[in-house]
């Protein structure tokens, strides 16, 4: 591989070796990212089985069909962001930066279709453990467990989302100075893992959160 | 890729057919889950569909299907810790002694 516009760093034999590294490093901290969210998707499975009732009842008041959206928009982000990677190895900058703009994009309305979520949930009182003041119907206490598994999930995807927004800019504000071309765009490719880490814990938060409940 | 320094690239079809397939999943896994009952094995459907469209991100999306065959054993194996993390604790739970919670 040629390296006439990437001079990769010393101790790397070639710039296909710094590629090769660099790449196995993000899968490695994917790999960390997965036993954190791992964690708590264990948490939920063994607490909605212990209380059922609780998790059903939680989950009635979930919109799936804001959840669906989301899931659409998410997965239309990473055919942009795979779009973004394709023009940039093959020097289209144009075409890159608009396919990564409209990753943005997409990042954005799903952080605002889950604004409208949370700022329902607020409203209502539907709120982590004590903080919980919502209907509290016959024979079930303590609704707010659902809530905790609720926010700490979400929330914690929904800063990997903004996490993601951000590097995606880096990433964009590189291709738009022409930084990458078909010998060098490592960083969009790594920030691209990231972001389909993202979309790929959203695929299993949509069903347990939305739809099974 | 690696020895011969060349990337695969997947053409723009391929990605296509991906984002047609996991549209067509996102459609299915809500009309199974809102239009039909299996009952409790409403979770199984919704986990294996879900687990349906992991595979096609991760092998097209992310490149794994043409990528360096450690990146497959990286994520398999942190899949694998997650999965002893939920036996260990099912084991656990399943061989105490019941007692009654005030929650």
């Amino acid at each position: 591989m040629s390296t006439d516009n990437h001079h990769h760093s010393h101790h790397f034999d070639s710039a296909e070796h710094e590629y090769a590294t660099s790449k196995e490093g993000i899968w490695l901290f994917l790999t960390s990212e997965i036993l954190m969210f791992g964690g708590l998707f264990v948490g939920y499975i063994i607490y909605s089985n212990i209380y059922p009732q609780v998790f059903q009842e939680g989950a009635k008041h979930l919109d799936w069909r804001l959840g669906a959206l989301n899931t659409i928009v998410l997965l239309t982000s990473s055919l942009t962001m795979v779009l973004g990677i394709h023009y940039s190895q093959h020097n289209d900058r144009k075409k890159a930066v608009f396919n990564l703009a409209v990753t943005i994009l997409c990042g954005a309305i799903f952080m605002l279709v889950k604004y409208f979520e949370y700022t329902h949930k607020i409203h209502e009182g539907l709120l982590p453990g004590k903080w919980y003041h919502g209907p509290v119907p016959e024979g079930i206490s303590n609704i707010g467990l659902y809530y905790s598994f609720y926010f700490m999930m979400t929330g914690l995807h929904g800063i990997h989302v903004l996490a993601g927004m951000g590097l995606i800019l880096w990433v964009l504000l590189r291709a738009q100075k022409g930084e990458f071309n078909s010998h060098y765009y490592t960083p969009v490719e790594g920030v691209g893992l990231f972001w389909h880490l993202v979309d790929l814990i959203w695929i299993f938060l949509f069903p347990l959160l939305y739809l099974v409940g | 890729m690696g020895q011969n320094g060349e990337h695969h690239a997947i053409s723009l079809n391929t990605h296509l057919k991906v984002f047609a397939a996991l549209i067509g999943f996102t459609l299915l896994t809500v009309a199974t889950a809102k239009g039909m009952d299996f009952g409790s094995f409403n979770w199984v459907v919704a986990f294996t569909i879900a687990t349906a469209k992991a595979f096609l991100v991760m092998a097209y999306f992310m490149h794994l299907k043409y990528d360096e065959k450690i990146f497959k054993a990286i994520i398999a194996l942190s899949f694998f810790f997650v999965f002893l993390l939920f036996i260990f604790c099912v084991g656990d739970l399943a061989t105490r002694i019941v007692q009654t919670s005030t929650l």
